[in-house]
């Protein structure tokens, strides 16, 4: 403001500090402790050699994917439980639909595998926004319905993902270098941190998961809003399952499995509250390398199965603290 | 002068609202000029917010008609008033807590630029900046977040959003209610300023005192029923209390 307003705060520094939320950098330092404790720990495992570092990147790509639609999500007020089993029905349908025609491969791979995961976000966004059943029941019945038809899709088998084209460009492949996951990562956080930050429609997801009765009297469509971010979140679940079936060279019911604990506790600890009006695409980026950098960390360190599972279950209840903290406030 | 100035902004013939069994409005009808602040004033729950939400779109009447520059409307909901030139500032405020004051005031118009129309947030704040001056609503600045202000701050705010973007007709449900004396004052120089404007009023005030300084006719409520209109100069204290009371 300008300096003759009589209300100016006292100093620009000062008011920079006042806008800034602590709770939104507590990924990037707990991402820094977490990096320099493993590097500190794990020196003789091979923790910081650039194979293992670039493999983590790789191994979260599907998971930091479908952070971004669940910012999206949860930032509009909703939750979203079905994205996990979506995955391995997305990846399936592309499987399936390859190897049924093989000629045009990955042209109907892509759509196969996208447009199932658009179909559930949209089955999911219609009883959500116009039924208005309330979408963490919608989406857990989704998930196990879901999961059901990944099943018996194939009777539990793997389908083999051959096409050069769709493992290169979904897997294994590169551009200049650069792992065609890192891209992905890259160029799917770029588009949804500015759909997220500079445009009215992320401007009305917020208003829509911040006041929805405010957002409904100034105008903003807030069914159409909470049928895009279900619609969103659904498109990316499938785009996640392209990946997991380029990189695997294979499809199972089993993929996406154990994403989705990993992929709310990502977006939580990035800054993304649960009842919505304020999240963070970068932050859930940041907070996926974190769970991904837990993960493969905890492994090296001889951790079993299950206590791994006890680790990120811990990280997820301070996160939930330090958020519903700032909240209250 | 009630007849010969400006048509009738705002025309409300033989309104209705039930919400299932309950009435909460019976056969209201009601006027509004340009440039005329009228005042609604009744008891708790005799209908005046349900009033103010029918007029800008929030509910749909049962039955009655809506007028608004001589042309019948409907509004099936909040957009359709806001391009008819209809901004309220609700009991509630209606703000965005978690947001800044620049999103608030432009909250459903945001402003952009470019081809790729991103979020002007600059110009956004420009023009708050400019409005709460204006407006003389003291706030830390046009980046500070809703939640962190004061309740007369946050009141302000949902006005200058309302007389920013008003262009017919500006209701307010009560907007002083929450606030000291010379945050009261602020509010009724901005009422007096929309009426220069030649900007139509309706206020729900339980001040009666408030009611007599702003408003030139008042329109009394009780239980869904209209008591009746006074011309505010032809009227005391006294009738008004006795037809909002019934005794
Ligand atoms: N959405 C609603 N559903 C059912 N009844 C309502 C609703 N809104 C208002 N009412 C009823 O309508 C009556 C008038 O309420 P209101 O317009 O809020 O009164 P006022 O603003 O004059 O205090 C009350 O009896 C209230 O309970
Ligand atoms: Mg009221």
């Amino acid at each position: 403001m300008s300096a003759s307003s009589p209300a100016a705060p006292a100093s620009p520094v000062r008011a920079l500090l006042a806008r800034i939320n602590l709770q939104q950098y507590v990924v990037y330092v707990g991402f820094l402790a977490i990096f320099l404790f493993f590097a500190v720990v794990l020196r003789d495992s091979g923790f910081l050699t650039q194979r293992n570092l670039v493999n983590i990147v790789l191994q979260t790509a599907p998971a930091t994917i479908m952070a971004i639609g669940l910012v999206f999500v949860l930032s509009a007020g909703d939750i979203d439980l079905s994205f996990g089993s979506t995955v391995a029905v997305s990846a399936l349908c592309a499987a399936m639909a390859m190897a049924a025609m093989p000629a045009a491969a990955f042209p109907v791979g892509i759509l196969a595998g996208l447009g199932a995961g658009l179909l559930v976000g949209a089955i999911n966004g219609v009883l959500i926004a116009w039924l208005r059943l309330p979408s963490f029941l919608v989406t857990l019945a989704t998930m196990g319905l879901v999961a059901g038809i990944g099943r018996s899709l194939t009777q539990l088998r793997s389908i083999p993902v051959t096409d050069p084209l769709f493992t290169g460009i979904f897997g294994s492949g590169s551009l200049f270098g650069v792992p065609s996951l890192v891209i992905w990562t890259v160029v799917a956080v770029a588009i949804g941190h500015v759909i997220y930050r500079q445009t009215r429609f992320g401007a009305h997801v917020l208003a829509t998961g911040d006041n929805a009765r405010a957002a409904q009297v100034t105008g903003i469509k807030v069914s159409r809003i909470r049928l895009w971010v279900f619609m969103i979140s659904g498109g990316l679940a499938g785009l996640a399952g392209l990946l997991y079936a380029g990189r695997l060279q294979a499809a199972k019911y089993t993929l996406g499995e154990t994403d989705l604990m990993t992929v709310i506790a990502a977006v939580i600890v990035g800054g993304t509250l649960l009842n919505g009006g304020k999240g963070s695409v970068i932050g859930a980026l940041v907070g996926s390398l974190l769970m991904g950098m837990l993960n493969n960390g905890l492994i090296l360190m001889g951790l079993s199965v299950s206590d791994q599972m006890i680790v990120r279950g811990l990280i997820i209840l301070v996160a939930v603290a330090v958020s519903l903290r700032e909240k209250t406030r | 002068m009630l007849d010969t100035a400006s048509a009738p902004v705002l025309e409300l013939s033989n309104i209705r609202k039930a919400f299932g069994g309950i009435v909460a409005i019976e056969d209201f009808s009601l006027d509004v000029r340009a440039g005329e602040v009228v005042a609604l004033v009744g008891d708790n729950g005799a209908g005046k917010s349900t009033l103010i939400k029918i007029i800008s779109g929030v509910y749909a009447p049962t039955s009655g008609a809506i007028r608004i520059d001589g042309q019948e409307v409907s509004m099936p909901n909040a957009t359709k008033a806001r391009e008819h030139g209809i901004e309220v500032v609700y009991q509630d405020l209606a703000l965005v807590d978690q947001q800044p004051v620049y999103m608030n005031l432009f909250l459903g118009r945001e402003l952009t630029k470019g081809p790729f129309r991103v979020l002007d947030r600059r110009q956004m704040i420009a023009e708050t900046e400019r409005l709460v001056t204006e407006l003389d609503v003291r706030i830390p600045s046009a980046h500070a977040t809703i939640s962190d202000l004061s309740g007369g701050q946050r009141q302000g705010i949902a006005i200058a959003r309302a007389t920013h973007w008003a262009r017919k007709l500006v209701l307010l449900d009560e907007p002083t209610a929450a606030l000291g004396v010379a945050e009261t004052a602020k509010v009724e120089k901005t009422v007096a300023a929309l009426k220069s404007r030649d900007i139509g009023v309706l206020i729900i005030s339980h001040s009666l005192d408030q009611v007599f300084r702003l408003s030139d006719r008042i329109c009394v409520l009780r239980r869904g029923k209209q008591i009746g209109v006074r011309e505010t100069a032809k009227t005391d204290k006294n009738e008004i209390v006795s037809m909002i009371t019934g005794v």
